[in-house]
């Protein structure tokens, strides 16, 4: 809480500070540590969909606008790293950036038109959009269609932005982008800007009615969002090294996304980091127990747990630590 | 010159024609009482001038600018604040963080909105509910909390709706109190108000509505005679013939 600042004892922001301390050290020293290759890519993923599902919560738990296209921004990134480097020999991380601008100038085309829609119909209008550009993307044979884009191999270097005799550079360039996400939500909620973005959630209308622009503070909302979820997307590329329509596209990346955030905690700084650490763990377990043939048993422990979020605890699994969970 | 200057204002819903051909001036610093039945077009009127419908035709002025065409937030910066007849607070923010948010229109850093904000939670009595949620309030203290956050963004003129709808007797003192405050520090007010004593003891000047236009406009005292007003509250059975005088209080008590 904002405000609970004042409120709160020393003693215990001392405690908040010390256990984030040892989180941040956790994180610095795990590869170090264990260094079995599958639990530093488990790890990685987390990070990874912990960053998108912060970033989404940006627009959806600050903002109030509830996105289910978010792999739109994430396949931008993806698609722009890569095309870049294969069509012209851009570096990837000027690629990366590159992609920042694009997914940001996508997200205003999008946002623009649709923020005059409220509530679900805001959500539908982005399922379709991601329908329609996943679609586009495949029958594009320029950035490789149905069959994807293969990155070609280069030799380990930061620069190359490829590692491949030890993956730890991955792990810290990850775990960069998400302290880097958590630090901007973490500004937002202490400045006017996480303000506004609260008020247009609780209600547009008043939101107005006290001077706030709310489609700019929308788009702002947006822009942040897709930003980070572009960054996302050409950090997956240059992971996998390969990418088409159906891996950085996918309405069920979206909802994944969204996912996330919600079992976590919607609108809490701590929500999708606590997701992700539960779920991705949760789905790469299950997929190991049924192999091929338990495809969908991960979806069904989501949906279960979904239901239980909802029904017992709509602030989240955060929501159990009580007002604390929203710094 | 007027303050604000409604010109001709005519707003339809489909075949309903909520606001038809109204025209006032409010006087800086003068306060206006709105009356009329429930769907006389009262608050249609108030979310006309603060840019939530765009009327068919007529137009706004406000110290010299036009407001139709602009949005809410836009009428809002220029210096006109409102409050809603179904309230909406912030739901889920402290009582505190609900005026901060006003406040940072002038303040755009949170311990200085904090500060601000602060003042017009007193002002209104409820700084020390200060970190509440909105929707543990009573209806008596949202609607306080309405006006605060109105003032906190330093409005010139303040639109009130329903500023008594809702809140239990004893209250209503300390909300008229209030506004007689808001006129000292030079506020110009229009309030919409169906609590007649209130109406009759605050108002400089009454402006009444029925089925969209305006019937009677005037000081309260000669309002209350106005024959078309009568007929609005009550039917025409009640209309004293002219000269005789009105049944002392009752006539002025409607409530629709």
């Amino acid at each position: 809480m904002a405000t609970g600042g004042v409120a709160a004892p020393a003693a215990r922001r001392r405690l908040a500070g010390v256990l984030l301390l040892l989180l941040c050290l956790a994180a610095l020293a795990f590869p170090w540590v264990d260094r079995l290759p599958y639990h530093r890519d488990l790890v990685i993923r987390v990070f990874l969909y912990a960053m998108l599902a912060q970033a989404w919560n940006i627009l959806a738990g600050y903002c109030g606008q509830i996105s289910l296209g978010h792999a739109v921004f994430f396949g931008t990134g993806a698609y722009a790293s890569s095309v870049l480097q294969m069509r012209w020999g851009w570096n990837p991380w000027v690629g990366l950036g590159a992609g920042i601008p694009v997914a940001v100038a996508l997200s205003m085309a999008i946002g623009y038109p649709c923020f005059r829609l409220r509530g679900h119909y805001f959500a539908i209008a982005t399922i379709a959009i991601g329908e329609i550009i996943q679609t586009l993307a495949i029958n594009w044979d320029f950035i490789g269609g149905a069959r994807g884009l293969t990155l070609p191999f280069q030799k380990d270097s930061l620069l190359a932005f490829q590692f491949h005799t030890s993956k730890y550079p991955y792990y810290y360039i990850v775990l960069a982008l998400l302290i880097l996400c958590l630090l901007v939500s973490w500004r937002i909620e202490r400045t006017r800007l996480g303000y506004y973005f609260r008020a247009i959630r609780e209600d547009p209308e008043a939101a107005q009615s006290v001077g706030i622009p709310i489609t700019r503070y929308k788009l702002i909302a947006m822009a942040v969002s897709a930003a980070f979820v572009s960054a996302g997307g050409s950090f997956y590329a240059q992971y996998v090294l390969y990418l088409d329509p159906d891996s950085v596209l996918p309405l069920s990346l979206s909802i994944l996304i969204c996912l996330l955030a919600v079992v976590g905690g919607v609108g809490t700084l701590w929500g999708p980091l606590v997701g992700a650490a539960l779920l991705i763990p949760l789905s790469e377990f299950t997929r190991i127990q049924f192999g091929g043939t338990g495809r969908a048993v991960d979806l069904l422990i989501y949906g279960a747990l979904l239901t239980l979020v909802a029904v017992f605890q709509p602030a989240g699994l955060v929501g159990l630590l009580g007002r604390r969970g929203r710094p | 010159m007027a303050l604000l200057t409604v010109e001709g204002i005519t707003k339809r819903f489909g075949g309903l024609v909520a606001n038809h051909d109204i025209s006032f001036a409010v006087e800086q610093g003068e306060i206006v009482g709105l009356i009329g039945p429930n769907g006389a077009g009262k608050s249609t009127l108030f979310d006309v001038i603060t840019g939530y419908y765009r009327p068919e035709a007529g137009e706004v002025r406000f110290d010299g600018h036009r407001l139709v065409g602009r949005r809410p937030d836009q009428v809002n910066r220029l210096g006109v604040g409102r409050t809603f007849q179904k309230l909406r607070p912030f739901h889920a923010m402290t009582v505190l963080e609900n005026v901060m948010v006003a406040a940072m229109q002038h303040q755009a850093v949170p311990s200085a909105a904090r500060r601000e904000a602060l003042s017009y939670l007193e002002f209104v009595e409820l700084a020390d509910k200060r970190d509440s949620h909105a929707r543990d309030l009573s209806t008596g203290q949202r609607k306080r909390l309405e006006l605060a956050r109105a003032m906190a963004t330093r409005p010139r003129l303040l639109l009130l709706d329903e500023v008594t709808g809702g809140v239990d007797q004893r209250t209503i003192p300390t909300l008229v109190q209030l506004i007689g405050h808001l006129r000292g520090q030079g506020l110009t007010l229009v309030v919409i108000e169906h609590n007649m004593r209130v109406i009759m003891s605050i108002s400089d000047r009454i402006l009444a509505l029925h089925l969209g236009e305006v019937i009677a406009d005037g000081p309260p005292s000669e309002v209350v005679k106005e024959r078309r007003l009568i007929e609005a509250y009550l039917g025409d059975a009640f209309v004293v013939p002219s000269g005789e005088r009105l049944p002392s209080g009752e006539s002025s008590r409607g409530n629709a």
